[in-house]
Parts: structure tokens; sequence; C-alpha cells
């Protein structure tokens, strides 16, 4: 792919307590898109972690040019969804990729989703999980089966015309994005949801790449039985007003 | 019209239906045979779909890709983005 044939892609990290994970996955970022010669920039969102994230953040616009990485810090912890809202602000790309910074995203897969948005010209590309070589590393049965679960119910009460509802690796149109972020209200795993729902609402076309999602290796992970509750909730939410 | 309404039309359209030909007065009945065959209906479709959701699940939890490969990828790549920004003086 020639330089700049692609349009430009913004990839919106949000960051809290990533200090591990956060040089490396932009590291990764940058060799992919060297590599395969794509444009880009990343927008680092960090909500003041204690454990120095945002030290990291400036060493990391040092070594690759404030034209690549952006800081956009914000004071504290104020959530994953007004995180999105906030760095797409600053975001000068035709598209913007929307990942964790947990290492459980690799960019290897920002290519393959750059290649199927141009293949069918969609608004939206989505990792999913849950077709052909998708998958994930690192999850027991129960977390597994509650996945599946999960996911079997959503796909039976919406019909939403993809496969996965919940996972938050995907590629936006960058006006398509922020159509989907004013209307989207959830939070959590159903913000996710929420925006392939409404994207299907306002008519907005929908690609999918397999993707392999590798637990995180640094760092806490926190599903409990809290999430599940908010997650059926939201869940009933959509049904009952979509 | 929402999802929720949705199922509630699909049902009251198949319920009708069903009612109509499994509870009709004397004089309209279908042959007895096949009103026996009607009464019990929607608690075999009931079955039926509890079976398909767990037989789904179930394979789907069975076949869930593991990723293997790609977790031994990541480690390698992690250990190379180490090396390289170590040289590039990042302080971890
Ligand atoms: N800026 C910002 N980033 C957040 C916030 N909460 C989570 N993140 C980041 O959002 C991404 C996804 O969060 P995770 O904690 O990995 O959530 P998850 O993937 O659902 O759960 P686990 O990976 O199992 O812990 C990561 O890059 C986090 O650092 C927040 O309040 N503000
Ligand atoms: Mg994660």
């Amino acid at each position: 792919m020639a330089a700049g044939g692609a349009g430009k892609v913004s990839v919106l990290l949000p960051t809290y307590e990533e200090r591990h994970n956060l040089p490396l996955v932009v590291w990764l970022l940058v060799r992919t898109f060297q590599d395969s010669g794509i444009d880009f920039e990343i927008i680092i969102i960090d909500d003041g972690s204690p454990d120095g994230t945002q030290e990291v953040a400036e060493q990391l616009e040092k070594i690759y040019g404030s034209d690549k990485i952006l800081l956009r810090p914000r004071e504290k912890k104020l959530g994953l969804g007004t995180a999105y809202i906030h760095g797409m602000k600053y975001a000068s790309g035709d598209f913007i990729v929307i990942m964790d910074a947990d290492l459980s995203h690799h960019p290897k897969f920002i290519p393959e989703f750059i290649r199927k948005q141009k293949e069918g010209n969609f608004d939206i590309v989505s990792g999913t999980r849950y077709k052909g070589n998708g998958g994930v590393h690192g999850w027991d049965l129960k977390r597994k089966l509650i996945s599946r679960g999960a996911n079997f119910i959503t796909q039976v009460l919406l019909r939403p015309g993809a496969s996965d509802l919940t996972g938050s690796f995907r590629l936006y149109r960058k006006d398509v994005l922020q159509k989907l972020m004013e209307k989207c209200v959830s939070k959590g795993y159903v913000f996710q949801m929420e925006m392939i729902v409404r994207a299907r609402q306002l008519g907005y076309t929908i690609g999918e790449v397999p993707i392999s999602f590798v637990d995180r290796v640094y760092g806490e992970s926190k599903l409990g039985g809290n999430e599940i509750v908010s997650f059926l909730k939201g869940l009933l939410t959509l049904f009952a007003t979509t | 019209m929402t999802k929720l309404a949705q199922w509630l039309c699909g049902l009251a359209l198949l319920g009708s239906a069903w009612a109509a030909l499994a509870l009709s007065p004397p004089g309209l009945r279908l042959p007895a045979p096949c009103r026996q065959a009607l009464l019990p209906l929607p608690v075999y479709l009931l079955v039926a779909f509890g079976c398909y959701a767990l037989a789904t699940v179930g394979y789907r939890l069975a076949t869930f890709n593991d990723c293997e490969e790609a977790a031994a990828e990541l480690r390698e790549h992690i250990s190379a983005a180490r090396e390289d920004l170590r040289r590039r003086g990042l302080r971890f």
C-alpha cells in the first residue's frame, strides 16, 4: 500500500494504569504502520494514572515525535466513553481506530481492518473473536462460557448483524464515529454494543475481521458479578428501546 | 419498532394462530388427531429452542479458538519491543 493511499489513521489509546503495556503497544503500532506505509497518529488519553503512565507516554513522545504521539491527558479517571470523545476532538485522520492499550488487541490487525474497509467501503470494521480464525487466549472455561452465553442471548434478542458486540477493537470512519458518540449513552461493555446497534439503525455498514484476543499479561483484570448484572441490564434496555 | 415490540408482535401472531386452531369451538374443530398434535405444540417448540440454545452454546464453547500461536507471537514481539525501546533510551 502506498503512503497516504489508505488515508490517515488516528488511533485512540485510552489508558489507566498501563505503564507496562503502553510502550509496547505503541512500539507495535509504529512498526505496523511503518511496515505497511500507512499515515498515522496515536492519541494517548491518560486519566491521571497513579502508576506513572503519563511519564512513560512523555518519553514515547520524545522518541517518536509529537506529530506521531499526541498526549491528551485528563486530570482524573472519568471513564472510557468520555475518553474516546475527548481523544476524538484532536484526531486528524480519516479513520479512527479504537483499541485497548493492554496488549489484548494486537496492532497487526489494523492493516487487515483497512483492507476490509476498502474492500466493501464499510463505515465500520469490527474485530471479532467469534468468527473464522478469531479467538481468545488466557480465558478459563467459566469466562468462555459467560462470553459465549452472553453473545448467544444478545444475537437472539437484538439480531445486530455483527458477531462481536462487546469487543472494542474497531475502525470507524471519523464522521461516523462522531455521530455514534453523540447517540450512545451506555457505559462499559454495553457501550460497545450500543455503538453497533445504533450504527445499524442509522444504516451504516459493518465489515468484520477475525482477531485473536490475548488476555492482558500485565495488570489487573476485573470481570466480576457486577459486570454481568450491568451487562444484562444494558442488554434489556437496548432490547426495549431500540 | 423496538426489538421488544417485534418480539411481542411475532409471539402474538403465532399465539393467536395456534389458539384459533387448537382451541376452536366444537363446530369448527379440526379432526381429533390434528388437534391432539397441536395442543402441546408450544411446549415442544420451547423445548426445541432450549435444546438448540444449549447445543449452539456448547458447540461454540468447545470450538472456541485458544490462539496459542498468537500468544507466543505476542511474547516474542514484546521482547523485541523491550530491547528496541531500551536502545532508544526508554526507561521502563
Ligand atoms: N482514559 C481512561 N482509560 C481507561 C479507563 N478505564 C479503562 N481504561 C483503558 O481502557 C482499556 C480497556 O480497559 P480494560 O481495563 O482492559 O478493560 P477490559 O478489557 O474490559 O478488562 P480487562 O482487560 O479484563 O481488565 C485499557 O487500555 C485501559 O487502560 C478510564 O477510566 N479512563
Ligand atoms: Mg482489556
